[in-house]
């Protein structure tokens, strides 16, 4: 099978591995949330900070924050936006669906054809159904001239098409990232 | 049932989805970003997180430097997929696993420690099911966050 990473994927040492494998479900709520994370470690305070530092510039934290449940905060809607976008243009492209305030992922993923065309991947969150299918027609109107067209052959039925929308009907399973200890 | 968040509430929801002080201290820096005082901002956070409204404060990891991950998807027959999603679900290494109206109906990801162990997993999953797995691993990303400005006028936030 194929490589999945960009990167070796042995980059944690055993201690790191121990501080996510502490923090991935959160830290606790109090005033000093890396306290409890040093004692665990064996370490002091300013060494989980500074890990938690290094951990961030090597790219393997992506950022520390309160994570709000969308769901929650009624955003009960999401859909994912699946494109068949011509090679040379979806860097580019790609970029640009990122930046809309309501796209929370945007990803290039390799096609699997015949059975699957799609390469670029853009979630979407909305309030309603219909603000779901108003973002799909925003970013379908920003990559309507870049997308391929498989069908050019009008005597066979269409078998690509050059867009999709999967909306979830329900989460069968939802937890953070789970390290194998 | 509606929950209504006071100002306080909000901008803690918005500023910090990322950019999470990092220090010994946090709240009391929130604080003083927010013009408030290090007990007040504990309490809005344990409402928030009693609430559910906040699923959690912390790291945020890059699946793919933690570990080998992918995106996969299974198309079966709508007849059998609450049964099929118990086999995915049963696998650790499954961390998310969604329904999709699509004729690939069975969207999740999986996270291994290595590429050889994800391959695995996916090998495993493809014979007790008796399907084949979709690999879609993350080749680029143009947006890293999850973090998008909620907006909290439009509608009024419900808990049902």
């Amino acid at each position: 099978m194929s490589n999945y990473t960009s990167q070796p994927s042995a980059q944690l040492s055993p201690l790191e591995r121990q501080y996510v494998l502490l923090t991935q479900s959160g830290l606790p709520i109090v005033s000093r949330p890396y306290q409890h994370v040093a004692e665990q470690l064996k370490i002091s305070v300013a060494e989980v900070l500074a890990m938690t530092t290094d951990l961030k510039e090597r790219g393997i934290i992506r950022r520390i924050a309160a994570v709000p449940n969308h769901y929650k905060l009624g955003y009960r809607f999401n859909g994912m936006t699946v494109w068949d976008v011509k090679d040379e243009h979806v860097s580019e492209f790609g970029k640009v669906v990122g930046q809309l305030p309501f796209v929370s992922h945007c990803y290039l993923r390799p096609r699997h054809l015949p059975q699957w065309n799609y390469n670029l991947f853009a979630m979407v969150h909305g309030k309603t159904e219909l603000e779901v299918q108003q973002y799909r027609t925003q970013i379908k109107d920003l990559l309507e001239n870049i997308l391929e067209v498989r069908n050019d052959d009008t005597d066979q039925a269409c078998q690509f098409q050059s867009s999709d929308m999967l909306t979830s009907t329900e989460i069968l399973k939802k937890t953070g990232l789970r390290l194998k200890r | 049932m509606t929950i209504s968040l006071s100002t306080l509430e909000q901008n803690i929801i918005n500023q910090y989805q990322k950019g999470f002080p990092l220090c010994s201290q946090p709240y009391k820096v929130i604080a003083e970003e927010l013009n408030s005082s290090e007990s007040e901002v504990l309490s809005a956070i344990f409402k928030l997180d009693e609430a559910g409204i906040l699923s959690r404060i912390g790291p945020v990891f890059n699946h793919k430097k933690a570990g080998s991950s992918t995106l996969a998807a299974l198309a079966v027959p709508a007849e059998l997929l609450d049964e099929i999603a118990e086999i995915v679900n049963q696998f650790e290494q499954v961390n998310h696993n969604y329904a999709r109206e699509h004729s690939y109906n069975l969207w999740f990801v999986v996270t291994a420690s290595d590429d050889d162990a994800l391959a695995q997993v996916i090998t495993k999953i493809e014979q007790l099911t008796g399907y084949q797995v979709l690999v879609l691993p993350m080749e680029a990303s143009y947006h890293i966050d999850l973090a998008f400005n909620i907006n909290f006028s439009q509608h009024q936030l419900g808990s049902h």
